[in-house]
């Protein structure tokens, strides 16, 4: 394989992995958090991408697509609740939505 | 000799490509994470999502990389965009006044988690990830993912598309009965 061994690929993916992590974390702004979790996802798909390369089975592939259509999804649904929560003139700070908190 | 000098120069050009797009990887999403602003964001993230799809050149997945662009850079982050813009500035300044209990926090289990990744994938699979592979012409093309769409991974394909209409109609529910919450 020309280029940098798989390794070098999970390495970034790990990364990025972490970033979207801390990002999901640390940031209030529900539509931060949402971004967040997209590069989460991407990390993810990275790494099933850089496997299926590595063994030389296309099924990663086809998962990576199963994943970037589960994501698409989830931000047809999360940003469906923002829009819900600013009709409602609810703050979209994550720490201040406990109502349906048990 | 020639061939050989080829491809060492191939060799080189694909890990200067490989290098400026793990580099702007993530730094971009380092900006996505960092900007006070959302629509920013939403813009660091389409350089992300650009980045990888080189990088899924790289790695011979061709169709995934023009559905990458499509559907994420082309859709996805528009959608964000038009939501950013429907709800309006709201600024957050989240590195101002010092580090809070909540942000050391976050940060301690954001870099245990990315130990936790590089420790599990190092001990699973130290030495096996160096090997070599070649793969063939049709490796990632569409007419190879098209055809193992409709064979192998039917159901798959069927389930997906089922999944992505229940999530049009729970996102039309939610845009549609909010007024009557506001008695």
């Amino acid at each position: 394989m020309l280029g940098p061994d798989t390794a070098w690929y999970l390495a970034v993916a790990a990364v990025l992995f972490g970033i979207g992590a801390l990002g999901v974390l640390i940031r209030r702004n529900t539509l931060v958090v949402l971004l967040s979790l997209e590069l989460m996802l991407n990390a993810g798909n990275l790494a099933l991408i850089a496997l299926s390369r590595h063994w030389h089975n296309g099924a990663g592939q086809i998962f990576a697509l199963a994943v970037m259509a589960v994501a698409a999804s989830e931000v047809c649904v999360g940003l469906g609740l923002v829009v819900a929560l600013n009709r409602r003139d609810l703050s979209l700070d994550v720490d201040t939505l406990s109502e349906l908190r048990g | 000799m020639s061939t050989l000098v080829v491809a060492s120069a191939g060799n080189a050009l694909v890990w200067i490509v490989w290098v400026v797009a793990a580099f702007s990887c993530i730094a971009s999403g380092v900006a996505v994470v960092s900007f006070s602003n959302p629509f920013y964001s939403a813009l660091a993230l389409i350089g992300n999502l650009a980045s990888l799809a080189v990088m899924y050149l790289l790695l011979s997945a061709e169709f995934v990389a023009a559905a990458q662009v499509l559907v994420y850079a082309g859709a996805v982050v528009v959608m964000f965009l038009f939501v950013i813009a429907y709800v309006g500035p709201r600024h957050e300044t989240p590195w101002s006044g010092g580090p809070s209990w909540q942000t050391i926090g976050a940060a301690a289990a954001a870099g245990a988690l990315l130990v936790e990744i590089v420790v599990a994938v190092g001990m699973q699979a130290s030495g096996s990830l160096t090997h070599e592979t070649e793969v063939g012409a049709t490796f990632g093309s569409p007419a190879w993912i098209g055809r193992v769409f409709l064979t192998d991974h039917l159901l798959a394909f069927e389930i997906t598309s089922v999944v992505l209409l229940v999530a049009a109609v729970g996102g039309v529910i939610l845009g549609s009965h909010t007024r009557r919450a506001t008695v």
